[in-house]
């Protein structure tokens, strides 16, 4: 016998008030709070503040920081600065990490590349970076980012979280709790990690990155695990076919049916109904991942490394298909960029990973209609010094963290191509005009995805807390 | 700003919060309305709370326009704009009520921009109680609990238990009362879950069901509290609170030991230790008098914390932290209290000042730590060591060699004179002819075992890069002009180019050599000469990882160097015994051997040689001290006594005699000792420093933006220490530990309650500050917290007499009520689950979600492979591939292999636990990641944990094995054997119409697999445990049919 499907509304009712309103938007089941019009059967979801401008979100986190100054934001005066010792005007007296403070000179490093202007805006993009150039009127270049943490941890768990310390919810789980997921068989916020090339011994990352925080814990993001079940338990154990798992499955619910009669805890048909969903994604994940349907064209565009299972050209190519298939958060993490010492040679990699990847994959997204309702974020938690850690030489250098500025791109959904927003000193050091914030960058993608991140709240330990804290201003500047 | 009609209201605040929280919807069935009475607490303080008290409440900062209507005096008083917020006198004047009540949006409170608006009933509740004097009363929670009388007099035949009378007060005035007492198979299934976290046997429910004694009940309660098991069910929730990992968090989230204080909790709960002395040792064991391991062993709840090792983070900064973490920790836990709102400014909701945060934080900022991990992967100091008994045996044994080893050297040193007078002559003559110290040595080749590139730099050293393989040699061939050859000095340098910008190789940035080889080639040798070092030095080696180790021949030691954290030139020099004598065009050829742990390679390096004989060298260079010159000169005869001193002494030191061989076995024989304290656990734990540290208020909570100097002190708001006891951490403990602590108590049974009846008096366990949601039974909440200080109505648990705060007696007041024991079903429950959707009221049973822990526990104790063994270093059972690797190339945590037989079947509280890659079956389950202090887990319904049950090995295996039972078990029948597997996993028989599913479901996979052997024989072969049936095909139809009874609901709920 089949499980009685139950009517989302017949549902909704069973629950009463046992749950939360928001814990009925289940990690993965298809919200009625999702959308910003309201669907026939389904109320809006409250934190749908106004109409957005994107449905999804693929986020390129580019994890370690990557150095602003060789790739995006270049100062050709530095030439001639070369091995000066940076002046105190500029720097401030900063705090600066213990590896580098006990330095006696902090010789002006000026980037190894040469950077060259792209499209109608002309827009500066180095030579490592030749594909990502050719979207340059797509791009907007935010060179005035800032931050507080000067440490690898409490940096990026700042992104994500909007605090240094553990236990806040991460962005992609206050967007699963506050617009649910659209997708019916695969969760709102999925994570997809890779190594970078650059360094053998890439910054680590944490399941805390993608956690739920005190959010319930349904809003984590699911990583996709590049070895074994993509998702966690998804094969029947060798031996048990489909048509034997169907089988239990139906023994299961009859069984779980009749004790529903007994006791009548709406929470039984809720189970059943999570099984069923746990059935269908035994199909629609294996599907979500075979590529072997991708033309050959489209593999080419993302470049050799498509089909090595983890790489970023890889989970580039996986993003485009989440996207296809509305899943409204994908967060790619690529490590490597921590670039302390042999700078040059290391970001090559990094580049040679990322470049022609990342602009695949929006080509890829504009060429099936995707680009207008997507917005793409590639940044990673802060910058990189102007001087060089340890010596510099004639070929080679390594630069430090620099919380104080650092670039980061979006494009598509809602944002101005072409533009660059925000400007730093000749030493790619100080911000001096239109300092962005991470609060205010995050209060940004809300917005785009049609929240106000002033309400996006939730409670805990008798407080309303937020992703941007009690701080962010929106970027207007950026928004078409 | 409040009240300033002149002008309109400023802007530019932002809001902290609005109340669309979803949550906040499902407010507590409020009965004030029916009433005539407001009671502040109960009615008005949650108005004023959620909608003023941020800008008109105790924070002074976000005060507008001077008003304040958190005390009677204050509101009373005229704002900036001379009006009163509350006037008693006339009372329609207030102008609290005008600016509730206008519409002008300049006027109306809350702003509008805050996104705050009262209801009409609210707006009401403010009116009346006004009118009717507006008395305020202190926040409920921070008054001390007072036992209030038990309602319902005339009940108390019928409910002689309290709690039912309470309870039943707020049913019957809504015209309920209970459901009907739940059956007993469900009854004991209920309570031994709740009790130890494992279901109860087939026995113990015929024995329950056979016993018609009125005491039946309370016979199993009583057992199942004195149950080994029962501290571990108890310990789980504290492992959150404790935030406790065998992990150090952070990036690189190394290895650590704090099993020895998780073992401490589980006994503790066993042997049932009275909560107050629970709370002292746990935060203040090591400043008892004449303090016990034991009480020591306690302190570690406050090391638990995470730990940052990452390169270039500043100590100070983590050290904060880590004190922070301990006053969030300790206030969240004990006391209900947020005090971490209080880091950066006042609270905004509370009495607690950020004044008040620093001085507490003073409590327990004098620890002797760094606020940095030490070495990579073992406890940071301050730490206990904690030996097993076997190990105490083993030290007593070494100890007595070491005696011996001193007495040999006593005899030997009897024929001191003569050696020393044999020795001096060729002593002399060596001297004489060899001054230089250190020459760097110029390479004719330098190469890897390996494909790495060893490439010279301007100073003579080697930079490694390219591959760095797990073992690698390097090897060094320079020309050696004819002389003296005695030793090497090996210089290693740190690098920008290395990891961590330190001197090895492994992402950490340490290196690991295991020794020094070199031998001396030249056209008139027919063979090498072989260097054979016995005497290295360094001027620094990592803890346990001694120079020593490279001349001792020992694969499995070798030298380190706290490459992760010292990133400074280490030196070493490796000595001949006798030194060799070089011929013309000889040729060194030295390899580095690294051999001791995968990819430990040195970074960058240089090699010198000498010739100066052994004692006579040091690292530095030269060291013949010129006083020993001056003796060598002087005839025996007119040398003093100290100048001969001096000379034995140096002989003694660096000449190879019986003296020295001696010295040696006792060295080792002392270093035997030290090695075998390596291997006794340790716990990390508390101890104060001599000189406590001066706090200050840390301005924006910043660590380096200092403030005004606080001193020790207990928030205002409380009672104060108790009289006699010390100001200090141990003075802290007591305060929190005592009867006058409004909060203790509350919170305790408060946790307590949630975990028997789904949802807590006060349903915010993590908050008791105003905050905090008004309780559903407030003199319920209080008369319990009474009775677990001072107990009246449970004279024993187990014959053993019930003492104040008695955690055993307290829940077994809890688990022996009538509303403890009701039946779950809604059935006919409508009106209800109308009036009381959240069954705060408990007119009927609570039925929820078991935790992971216990799911997992509970599927490998009905399959019979649980192992009982309690406590110990924690283990390895089955995870995912890769579980640790997936994101992380740190630390000491990776390449997962789960453990071969017992490691696999324990309880799930001693799984190993790395906090950021956490085991997944649990996080999917909704364990939190133990980063920080947890209260409260979600329970939520998810397809993921659908698959775990369905798919995970352990659940896969453990079905097998109650496959296995069903088969071997007695009855004949298909029937006999699935009712039997269903009561394994329910506690109950199955009915007529389950057991037709189940029996027929069977048939049908039986018939399957019997067409399909080679499928059946896969799904035996998943799990390590050993088949115990020959019948594959039958077994596994058992087995599908236990799959399904693991995925019941009524297996995965507390029913």
């Amino acid at each position: 016998m089949n499980p009685i499907p139950m009517l989302r509304q017949q549902f909704l009712r069973g629950l009463g008030g046992t749950l939360g309103l928001a814990a009925l938007s289940k990690l993965i089941e298809p919200s009625a709070l999702a959308t910003p019009v309201a669907t026939e059967n389904a109320p809006p979801s409250p934190f749908q503040h106004h109409a957005p401008k994107a449905k999804r979100i693929i986020y390129l986190f580019q994890s370690g920081a990557p150095s602003q100054m060789d790739l995006f934001d270049w100062k050709p005066a530095l030439a001639e600065r070369r091995g000066e010792d940076l002046p105190d005007s500029i720097r401030q007296g900063q705090r600066l990490t213990t590896m580098t403070s006990g330095q006696s000179k902090f010789p002006v490093a000026p980037t190894a590349f040469r950077f060259s202007q792209h499209g109608k805006g002309g827009m500066w993009f180095s030579e490592i970076l030749p594909h990502m150039a050719t979207l340059a009127d797509d791009w907007c270049q935010i060179r005035s980012m800032h931050t507080e943490a000067i440490n690898h941890d409490p940096a990026i768990t700042f992104c994500q979280t909007g605090s240094q310390l553990a236990g806040r919810p991460s962005i992609g789980s206050w967007l699963s709790y506050g617009l649910g997921s659209v997708n019916q068989d695969l969760p709102a916020y999925v994570v997809l990690t890779s190594f970078g090339t650059g360094r053998p011994d890439d910054q680590p990352l944490y399941d805390r990155l993608w956690g739920s925080g005190f959010l319930p814990s349904k809003h984590q993001g699911v990583k996709f695990r590049n070895k074994g079940d993509a998702v966690l338990y998804l094969s029947n154990p060798t031996g048990m076919s489909r048509d034997t798992r169907r089988k239990t499955l139906d023994r299961l619910a009859e069984l779980n049916q009749q004790h529903f009669t007994a006791v009548e805890d709406p929470e039984i048909q809720t189970r059943i109904s999570q099984y069923e969903m746990a059935f269908r994604m035994q199909v629609s994940v294996p599907e979500l991942l075979d590529i072997s349907n991708e033309p050959q064209h489209v593999l080419d565009m993302y470049g050799p490394d498509v089909k090595k299972p983890g790489s970023y050209a890889a989970n580039c190519l996986l993003a485009r298909r989440l996207a296809e298939r509305d899943v409204r958060f994908v967060q790619l993490f690529h490590m490597g960029w921590d670039l302390h010492g042999n700078l040059p040679n290391a970001i090559r990699l990094q580049c040679k990973d990322t470049d022609q990847p990342t602009t695949a994959l929006i080509n890829d997204l504009k060429q099936r209609g995707l680009f207008e309702d997507t917005l793409i974020v590639w940044g990673g938690e802060f910058g990189r010094t102007v001087y060089s850690q340890g010596a510099l030489t004639a070929d080679n250098y390594g630069r430090d963290h620099h919380p104080r500025c650092f670039t980061t791109l979006l494009t598509g959904a809602g944002i101005r191509g072409g533009l660059v927003h925000g400007e730093t000193d000749d030493y790619c050091y100080n911000i001096t005009q239109d300092p962005v914030h991470v609060h205010d960058l995050n209060a940004t993608i809300l917005h785009l995805m049609g929240i106000d991140h002033t309400r996006l709240t939730f409670r805990f330990q008798g407080r309303d807390f937020r992703l941007t804290d009690i701080h962010g201003e929106l970027v207007k500047n950026i928004l078409a | 700003m409040w009240i300033d009609s002149a002008s309109p209201r400023r802007t530019g605040e932002i809001p902290l919060s609005t109340s669309l929280c979803l949550f906040a919807l499902l407010l507590a069935p409020n009965w004030s309305l029916a009433e005539d009475r407001i009671q502040f607490n109960r009615d008005i303080r949650p108005i004023l709370s959620e909608n003023c008290f941020q800008c008109h409440g105790p924070d002074e900062r976000q005060r507008q326009g001077g008003v304040r209507l958190d005390k009677l005096e204050l509101a009373t008083q005229p704002g900036e704009s001379g009006n009163r917020a509350i006037s008693l006198e006339s009372p329609a004047e207030s102008e609290l009520l005008k600016r509730i009540a206008t519409d002008t949006p300049d006027l109306v409170m809350p702003p509008p921009e805050t996104g705050k608006t009262l209801k009409p009933e609210q707006k009401e509740l403010l009116r009346r109680w006004i009118e009717q004097g507006a008395e305020y009363q202190g926040h409920w929670a921070f008054m001390t609990p007072v036992r209030p009388e038990v309602p319902l007099h005339e009940l108390e035949t019928a409910y002689p238990n309290p709690i039912d009378r309470f309870l039943l007060e707020r049913l019957k005035a809504s015209g309920f009362s209970f459901s009907p007492s739940v059956d007993r198979e469900t009854l004991l299934r209920r309570v031994t879950l709740d009790l130890t976290g494992l279901p109860p046997t087939p026995d113990e429910i015929d024995a329950f069901l056979s016993d018609d004694s009125p005491n039946a009940y309370e016979r199993v309660v009583d057992r199942l509290l004195c149950s080994p098991h029962y501290g571990e069910r108890m310990a789980l929730q504290w492992l959150d609170l404790a935030r406790y990992a065998d992990s150090n968090g952070y990036q690189v989230d190394s290895s650590r030991q704090q099993w020895p204080w998780r073992d401490w909790v589980i006994d503790a709960f066993n042997n049932n230790m009275p909560y107050d002395q629970f709370t002292i040792e746990q935060i203040a064991g090591d400043l008892l008098p004449k303090a016990t391991d034991s009480q020591r062993v306690a302190t570690g709840f406050n090391r638990n914390h995470r730990l940052n090792g990452e390169g270039g983070i500043i100590a100070e900064e983590w050290r904060v932290e880590t004190v922070i973490d301990r006053v969030e920790t300790t206030g969240i836990t004990w006391l209900g209290l947020t005090l971490n709102c209080c880091r950066c400014h006042d609270h905004k909701y509370d009495p607690i000042s950020q004044r008040d945060f620093y001085s507490f934080f003073s409590y327990f900022n004098n620890i002797a730590e760094s606020g940095t991990l030490q070495g990579e992967s073992r406890n940071t100091e301050p730490v206990l060591a904690v030996p097993t008994p076997d190990q105490l045996r083993e030290r007593a044994g070494l100890e007595k060699d070491m005696l011996d080893a001193q007495a040999k050297l006593a005899e030997a040193e009897k024929s001191l004179p003569e050696l020393v007078a044999a020795w001096e002559p060729s002593f002399r003559e060596k001297i004489a002819t060899n001054t230089n110290s250190w020459n760097i040595l110029n390479a004719d080749s330098v190469s890897a075992a390996s494909r790495a590139n060893l490439t010279k730099q301007s100073d003579g050293s080697y930079l490694a890069s390219g591959e760095n393989p797990n073992h690698d040699v390097y090897e060094i061939k320079a020309p050696l002009s004819p002389g003296q050859f005695t030793g090497l000095l090996l210089e290693c340098f740190p690098d920008a180019s290395l990891p961590q910008q330190s001197l090895g190789r492994y992402p950490n940035g340490n290196f690991v050599l295991s020794r020094v080889e070199a031998e001396i080639r030249a056209p008139s040798l027919t063979a090498p000469l072989i260097a054979k070092f016995n005497h290295a030095e360094a001027d620094y080696s990592q803890n346990g990882w001694n120079i020593q180790a490279t001349v001792q021949g020992d694969k499995s030691k070798g030298w380190a160097v706290d490459g992760p954290t010292r990133k400074e030139i280490c030196r070493a020099m490796f000595l001949t015994e006798s030194g060799i004598t070089i011929p013309e065009n000889a040729t060194i050829v030295i390899r580095l051997v690294q051999e001791t742990l995968g990819q430990h390679n040195i970074g960058r390096f240089r090699l010198s040689s000498t010739g100066l004989p052994k004692g006579t060298i040091a690292i530095g260079g030269s060291q013949v001290p010129d006083s020993l010159r001056t003796i060598l000169s002087l005839p025996t005869s007119e040398r003093s006594d100290a100048q001969r001193a001096e000379l034995h002494e140096f002989f003694r030191k660096n000449v190879d005699s019986p003296i020295l061989a001696a010295q040696k076995r006792l060295q080792e024989s002392k270093d035997r000792i030290v090695d075998s304290r390596k291997n006794w656990p340790n716990v990390m734990v508390m101890q104060e420093i001599e000189t406590p540290r001066d706090a200050f208020i840390l301005i924006r909570g910043e660590y380096d933006k200092r403030g005004e100097k606080v001193s020790a002190a207990i928030p205002k708001i409380f009672p104060p220490i108790p009289d006699g006891e010390p100001n200090n951490r141990l003075g802290l403990a007591k305060w929190i530990a005592n009867r006058n602590n409004p909060l203790t108590a509350r919170v305790w049974v408060n946790r307590a309650w949630e975990r028997f009846m789904g949802s807590g008096i006060v349903k915010t366990t993590e908050n008791f500050g105003s905050q905090s949601e008004w309780p559903s039974h407030p003199s319920l909440l209080d008369w319990l917290a009474v009775e677990f200080m001072e107990p009246t109505q449970v004279a024993h648990v187990d014959q053993k007499p019930v003492h104040a705060w008695d955690m055993k007696g307290i829940q077994k007041l809890m688990v022996m009520s009538r509303a403890y024991q009701q039946s779950t079903s809604r059935r006919g429950l409508e009106k209800l689950a109308e009036l009381d959707p959240d069954n705060r009221w408990l007119g009927r049973g609570p039925r929820f979600r078991l935790p992971g822990e216990v799911l997992r526990d509970q599927a490998l104790f009905v399959s019979g492979l649980l192992s009982p063994k309690l406590g110990g270093p924690s283990v390895k059972p089955y995870m995912p591939e890769g579980v640790w690797d997936e994101t992380s190339v740190y630390g000491d945590l990776r390449n997962y292999r789960h453990d071969t037989g017992d490691g696999l079947y324990r309880r799930s509280l001693y799984t190993i636990w790395k906090r950021t890659a956490a085991p997944p079956t649990m996080l999917i389950f909704d364990a939190p990641n133990r980063e920080i202090c947890t209260v409260s887990r979600s329970r939520t319904n998810t397809p993921l944990q659908a698959l775990s049950l369905m798919n995970e090995v352990t659940f896969v295996e453990a079905a097998r094995k109650l496959g296995e039972r069903m088969l071997k078990h007695d009855d004949a029948t298909p029937e006999g054997k699935l009712s039997f597997g269903f009561r394994l996993v329910t506690g109950r028989k199955p009915t007529v119409k389950e057991l037709q599913v189940l029996v027929s479901g069977w048939r049908e996979d039986l018939a399957y697999y019997q067409g399909h052997p080679d499928e059946a024989k896969q799904l035996q072969s998943h799990g390590d445990s050993n088949s115990e049936v020959s019948q594959t095909v039958e077994l596994v139809a058992y087995m599908l049919s236990g799959n399904v009874l693991l995925n019941l609901d009524e297996c995965i709920m507390r029913e």
